[in-house]
């Protein structure tokens, strides 16, 4: 039995703002569910109407087997981590992880037994008489978990537990809220902005754009087989290269820009929805490690902007006289859509990314060649944006 | 160097006063009026202050010291206690609940906040005349007050709505939150109205001298203003004793919230 499941789910404002549009989403039995998606698309709203701090327009959210529509959060049998985590300032961290137990009445010794088991867990031991205000991003970080385990709760929601931490206690953060998920086997829904804590954290992704569910899969098939160009250019970093491309009459090649490709018959082969596409313009899509520098395929060449030098691998930065495709409000945090904005303007062209081997003989001003690994190209229909296969 | 100088010439400045008023309490009449030589404490005396409850029997007010400090304690008790109860209420009413009219309320709030007391004071007269010389008159008229609400409002509008999400999920209904979340967690609010009410009605004189005509009503500070009518030779010693006695309360009471008042709001937001 699912543990969560909205049937249908919409949400709007009083002034008319369509914030999610007939969401169907399942979380199962012990699953860990992420979802994901740019600024603004829903996902927080999505959490909180199912954590009952938020109203629903139209639809169903059962929880359990129960239709929890008009239950108030309290009721719901849910435990939740907030972005700033919400400690209560006044009490003590012990204080703060028993509260939930002490309004629902439990004896004093099994309050007592929960909080040590968990303190436990979580390592918060030496903590328990302390204020939230004397600990660590890290530790208040457990401490809410703590909060939540405490409960035993049907589900755990998560809203962008990790995004007030620096990168490296994010990653280890990440580890530690999956082992203590899979440890206390609650199905949890977990909202986040970025796609790599998504891709490494869920049994399933959905991606959410628009207030519209994009894809729900596991973080390998949005990879591997995006539903649509959104989730094609939002999955995966760097994100994948999109640029326009038409189709020869028998589609037998591709031109891109002024270069053309051939198309090998395997990949027609594979994709019988193409067909209808031959002498139309559509849009490709290939990963950044899809292009190599040597090995079989056919070659692409551009003009190399920039080289990151990662240690183990080179991004590099190129252009191409070919028209990229552009996917608006692709995600991360108004910050980093704003990085990205300034990043576009200064290197004009230069919108293409290959990863490369490390101490690869290339530079910055040079052309460059890159054998385009044919099967793995994705095509999509340039009207709908839809994948074809 | 100019700094610190400028900075303890307004320091003088204002501390003079206090000062001219502590010590002239302690000193003889004649020695108070003596221009700048009354600031150098020469022989203390503590004859202004055993010389004020026989200045009110021999005067027409009756009435004992006593009697005026429970009557000024009494009114700013229920103008402070209740005035936190129902302002913070309203506070967070506008701050956190979401109604139709909020924002109408919460202009009349602001327009409220300017109006002075002086211009609504008559039509209070009449609508409270029948509770003339009694102590709940004195207190109701300041207990609901638009300045503490809008104090309250601005603080819950910066306080993380996510402590009280937290208590709703946690299971907390609107009443426990507030009690047990909301209240452990403004104090610095609670504190500052406390302070800024306590201030403004101990030491108010209009509406008391409107509303009491028997000594055993009065307040400090309207027995202080008949004491003074009253002397055919001001006693400006005694005047200065029953001034430090005026403001001793509300130096206590300041110095007991303090620590509250200026804590700093921001330091409640527990952020990562």
């Amino acid at each position: 039995m699912p543990e969560i499941e909205l049937r249908q789910v919409s949400k709007t404002y009083d002034n008319g703002y369509e914030a999610l549009h007939g969401i169907d989403l399942t979380v199962r039995e012990g699953e860990f569910m992420v979802v994901v998606g740019p600024s603004g698309c829903g996902k927080s709203t999505l959490l909180r109407m199912v954590a009952g701090l938020e109203s629903i327009s139209e639809g169903e959210i059962i929880i359990g087997g129960q239709v929890v529509n008009e239950f108030t959060p309290g009721e719901r049998d849910l435990a939740m981590v907030f972005q700033n985590y919400a400690l209560y300032p006044h009490m003590t961290v012990e204080k703060n992880i028993a509260y939930s137990l002490k309004i629902r009445k439990f004896p004093k010794a099994e309050i007592k037994r929960r909080v040590e088991e968990a303190a436990d867990i979580l390592s918060l031991k030496e903590y328990l008489q302390q204020r939230p205000s004397r600990l660590s991003g890290g530790q208040r970080q457990r401490v809410a978990m703590g909060r939540a385990i405490v409960r035993e709760p049907s589900a755990f929601l998560m809203d962008e537990p990790l995004s007030n931490l620096d990168a490296k206690l994010r990653v280890q953060m990440r580890s530690e809220i999956l082992q203590i998920q899979r440890r206390v086997g609650v199905a949890t829904l977990y909202v986040t902005h970025d796609q790599v804590e998504a891709m490494t954290m869920g049994d399933r992704v959905t991606v959410l754009r628009a207030g519209v569910l994009q894809q729900c899969d596991t973080a390998q098939v949005l990879y591997d087989q995006p539903k649509n160009v959104f989730v094609a250019s939002f999955v995966g970093s760097p994100s994948m290269n999109l640029l326009y491309a038409t189709l020869r009459e028998d589609g037998a090649s591709l031109q891109i820009g002024s270069q053309a490709i051939e198309v090998p018959d395997s990949v027609l082969a594979k994709r019988p929805q193409l067909r209808p596409f031959f002498g139309r313009e559509v849009i490709i899509g290939i990963r950044p490690e899809d292009l190599t520098l040597d090995g079989p395929g056919e070659v692409l060449v551009g003009r190399i902007g920039h080289i990151e030098a990662l240690g183990f691998e080179l991004i590099v930065h190129f252009g191409m006289d070919a028209r990229n495709y552009v996917v608006e409000d692709k995600g991360g945090s108004e910050e980093e859509a704003k990085e990205a904005l300034e990043a576009t303007t200064l290197t004009q062209h230069v919108r293409n990314v290959a990863r490369v081997a490390p101490r690869s003989a290339i530079e910055a001003g040079s052309t460059i060649s890159l054998h385009v690994n044919m099967d793995h190209v994705h095509f999509f229909d340039d009207a709908s944006g839809e994948s074809i296969w | 160097m100019g700094t610190y100088a400028l900075l303890a010439f307004f320091m003088v400045l204002f501390l003079f006063p206090v000062y001219y008023l502590v010590l002239g309490s302690f000193e003889s009449p004649a020695q108070t009026l003596n221009g700048l030589h009354a600031a150098i404490p020469t022989s203390l005396t503590f004859d202004n202050y055993t010389g004020l409850n026989h200045a009110f029997f021999s005067s027409t007010i009756t009435g004992s010291l006593e009697g005026f400090y429970t009557v000024s304690t009494l009114v700013s008790l229920i103008v402070v206690a209740g005035g936190l109860v129902v302002n913070s209420l309203a506070g967070y009413g506008l701050a956190r609940l979401k109604f139709r009219g909020r924002r109408l309320l919460l202009l009349l709030v602001i327009v409220l906040v300017i109006i002075p007391f002086e211009a609504i004071a008559v039509p209070l007269y009449y609508m409270l005349n029948g509770l003339r010389n009694t102590i709940i008159v004195q207190a109701l008229p300041f207990i609901g007050s638009a300045f503490s609400i809008y104090l309250f409002y601005t603080f819950f509008l910066n306080m993380p709505p996510q402590l009280e999400e937290a208590a709703r999920i946690d299971g907390a209904g609107p009443w426990r939150t507030f009690v047990q979340i909301i209240l452990p967690n403004a104090k610095p609010a609670f504190a500052s109205v406390a302070i800024l009410s306590f201030i403004q009605i101990w030491s108010s004189y209009l509406w008391p001298l409107m509303m009491t005509s028997q000594p055993s009503a009065y307040p400090l500070s309207i027995a202080i203003g008949n004491l003074v009518k009253q002397q055919s030779t001001p006693n400006y010693g005694e005047m200065f004793a029953f001034g430090v006695l005026l403001v001793v309360p509300m130096a206590i009471f300041f110095i007991v919230f303090q620590r509250w008042f200026i804590r700093s709001v921001a330091s409640l937001a527990v952020k990562g």
